[in-house]
């Protein structure tokens, strides 16, 4: 196929997209349908032989306590779209959702690789992938995320403060889980390490800018805090399939990466010149919290909406 | 690039030589060189337009970002919702190189003075209109915009290269999910049809009022700053979505639309240009629906803006 592109003097001079100004065959309106891309598989070329020793059914497990945090936080991220403050804000949150929901996609994959028997059962014929069938065909109660996930958006100030204690803790977890003996945990995380840094990066700017803006936005900014604290000590609770995962040398036990997680939190507020709030710890439903699949009424409504085509159309292709 | 050296003392009539000479050459018209008033308020105008479009055109998309039946498709939209914003900054950009800000803008916007494409009052009512957004209003906008990568004004052409590069990915994103959909259920073809009969006569519409009507036309193309007619390039989309909708297996709702051998083009008939001025003046199904939105958010964010903008006024006390 002939691809090169000969300019003419008109366009030649002013930059080095000239040669896409010549021949409008490099429009997509002027080239043949792509071809058949869909239905990847997230893993390809990955090894995804469970290591040595290693139980599948806690290794799919543990895959989908992390990669249901990522899938949960990223849909009320993508909530924000053309609801932000500003432009850039709308497009670093969407940023933020979009790197979620990537790491929520190999996750997914790998608890359906490790354990297919954690994947729902579809009808006969359903082309639907399994980490489609993990997302959008499980009931609340298999949802394993932590409950900070889920809660209903409020205000910008809500938004930041909930970035920056998700960030912090699950940056905590993946700067450990790099060394994890499975390739694909330790992928994502060695992945996740790097985008994770961003989206506590760019929350911590703004926990401090709106600390310190107006006495508006500091007011709001306490609100939020106080409003999401007691759930941060549940993002620390070792749930038996943590320890377990932790103890086969697969994953992180949350409890050995909180004092990593209050180092760095102190020094933010400490930047931002703001108390440690005192808000007691929020109690579960007979002991259980999200990482049991015990959650708050907002993830029933939130998965009713999000599953809602995919449910109608379990033969559907997408 | 030209950056027009003009002597000290030199009269209106002398500018405005150099400024015909420059455009005769299909140069462009850098921020700095001089510019006839009007020139500078029809590009301000179409610029602003255009971002605006962008910004109101996250919404109609984004309707569906929560209920993507898949978490590719999810992944998928959120990106082109994303560059849409992204867009939008470009283009804002561009028009602040003509002494306007994005805030002016914005006001201007939301006060109902500045217009955006009719096209996003239109609902968007299945996951199917999706992938007829790509294919139908994302491919008519790069036949509006791939001339614009040529037109007089710099920073504006600068800014639709780059807005046309992601145009076009959109729009084979959008087919691609349709041919998708056409390969699945009985329901996801009649989803498809469903969803083309409805955008059809509005993407057409996109190109605006036949030449005949079009009062702007003439000016804009003196100056460089339009390259081709409404019907020129209406001609061209039609032409060239026939065999895209063959290959794609919908049928296009147009009973007139057929091959003209004699004049090398299809024939097609008119949109409903009534239907497309009560869009034009806020009569259209989501007129009221996206500006409220847009308001809504603009006014939500009020407090944040203000917030940053004292903390930079802090660091800059604390700094001096």
């Amino acid at each position: 196929m002939d691809d090169h592109v000969h300019t003419t003097p008109e366009d030649e001079h002013d930059s080095a997209y000239s040669g896409l100004l010549v021949n409008d065959a490099h429009w997509a309106f002027g080239a043949a349908p792509v071809p058949d891309g869909h239905g990847e598989d997230p893993l390809a070329g990955v090894d995804t032989t469970i290591p040595d020793g290693v139980d599948a059914a806690t290794l799919a497990t543990y895959a989908l306590m992390l990669g249901d945090d990522a899938l949960v936080m990223s849909h009320r991220l993508s909530e924000w779209t053309s609801n932000a403050p500003d432009l850039e804000d709308d497009i670093a949150l969407s940023n933020i959702s979009l790197d979620l929901l990537g790491q929520a996609r190999l996750l997914l994959a790998r608890a359906a690789k490790a354990d297919a028997s954690v994947v729902p059962v579809l009808p006969e014929g359903s082309p639907v992938p399994p980490e489609d069938a993990l997302a959008f065909f499980r009931e609340a109660q298999d949802f394993r995320n932590v409950r900070l996930a889920e809660l209903v958006n409020g205000d910008f100030a809500e938004a930041t403060v909930r970035v920056l204690l998700f960030s912090t803790w699950r940056l905590a977890i993946f700067e450990r889980l790099r060394a994890s003996r499975d390739h694909v945990l330790a992928a994502v995380a060695a992945k996740g390490v790097k985008e994770l840094a961003y989206h506590r990066d760019y929350s911590a700017r703004w926990f401090v800018t709106l600390a310190q803006g107006t006495d508006e936005s500091r007011r709001r900014l306490l609100a939020a805090l106080d409003l999401l604290w007691p759930l941060w000590p549940e993002l620390f609770d070792t749930h038996a399939f943590e320890a377990a995962a932790a103890a086969a040398g697969v994953g992180v036990d949350p409890t050995s990466v909180r004092e990593a997680a209050e180092g760095v939190l102190e020094q933010v507020l400490a930047a931002a010149d703001v108390p440690r709030p005192e808000a007691p710890r929020r109690v579960g439903v007979l002991g259980r919290t999200g990482r049991d699949g015990m959650h708050g009424e907002p993830l029933g409504r939130m998965l009713a909406e999000m599953q809602s085509v995919a449910r109608a159309h379990p033969l559907g292709q997408w | 690039m030209t950056l027009t050296e003009t002597a000290p003392g030199a009269s209106e009539a002398d500018l405005e030589r150099q400024f015909e000479a420059t455009i005769a050459r299909h140069d462009r018209i850098e921020p700095r060189d001089w510019m006839p008033e009007g020139y500078r308020r029809t590009l301000v105008r179409q610029i602003a337009q255009h971002a605006h479009s962008e910004i109101i055109g996250m919404q109609p998309e984004g309707n569906w970002i929560t209920r993507a039946p898949s978490l590719r498709r999810k992944a998928i939209l959120l990106a082109k919702v994303q560059d849409e914003a992204g867009h939008g900054l470009y283009l804002y950009s561009a028009a602040e190189t003509l002494g306007v800000s994005r805030l002016e803008l914005t006001e201007l916007l939301l006060a109902g003075r500045q217009k955006y494409s009719s096209i996003f009052n239109y609902p968007t009512l299945s996951y199917a209109d999706v992938g007829t957004i790509g294919w139908l209003v994302d491919g008519a906008a790069i036949c509006n915009q791939v001339p614009l990568c040529r037109t007089s004004y710099g920073p504006y052409g600068r800014a639709m290269i780059r807005v046309c590069k992601e145009e076009s990915f959109h729009q084979r994103q959008g087919y691609e999910l349709l041919a998708t959909m056409m390969r699945g259920t009985d329901e996801q073809r009649a989803m498809v049809q469903e969803s083309v009969n409805r955008f059809w006569w509005p993407a057409l519409m996109m190109f605006g009022p036949p030449d005949a009507d079009s009062p702007n036309t003439a000016q804009s193309m003196a100056w460089g700053i339009k390259r081709n007619t409404n019907d020129e390039l209406r001609q061209k989309f039609v032409d060239m979505s026939v065999p895209q909708a063959e290959a794609l297996g919908v049928t296009l709702p147009d009973p007139e639309l057929r091959w003209n051998e004699e004049r090398g083009h299809h024939d097609f008939g008119q949109p409903d240009w009534e239907e497309f001025m009560e869009g034009v003046k806020g009569n259209g199904p989501c007129n009221a629906q996206r500006m409220a939105h847009r308001r809504r958010a603009h006014e939500e964010g009020a407090w944040v803006r203000e917030a940053a903008t004292a903390y930079a006024a802090k660091q800059r006390g604390a700094a001096s």
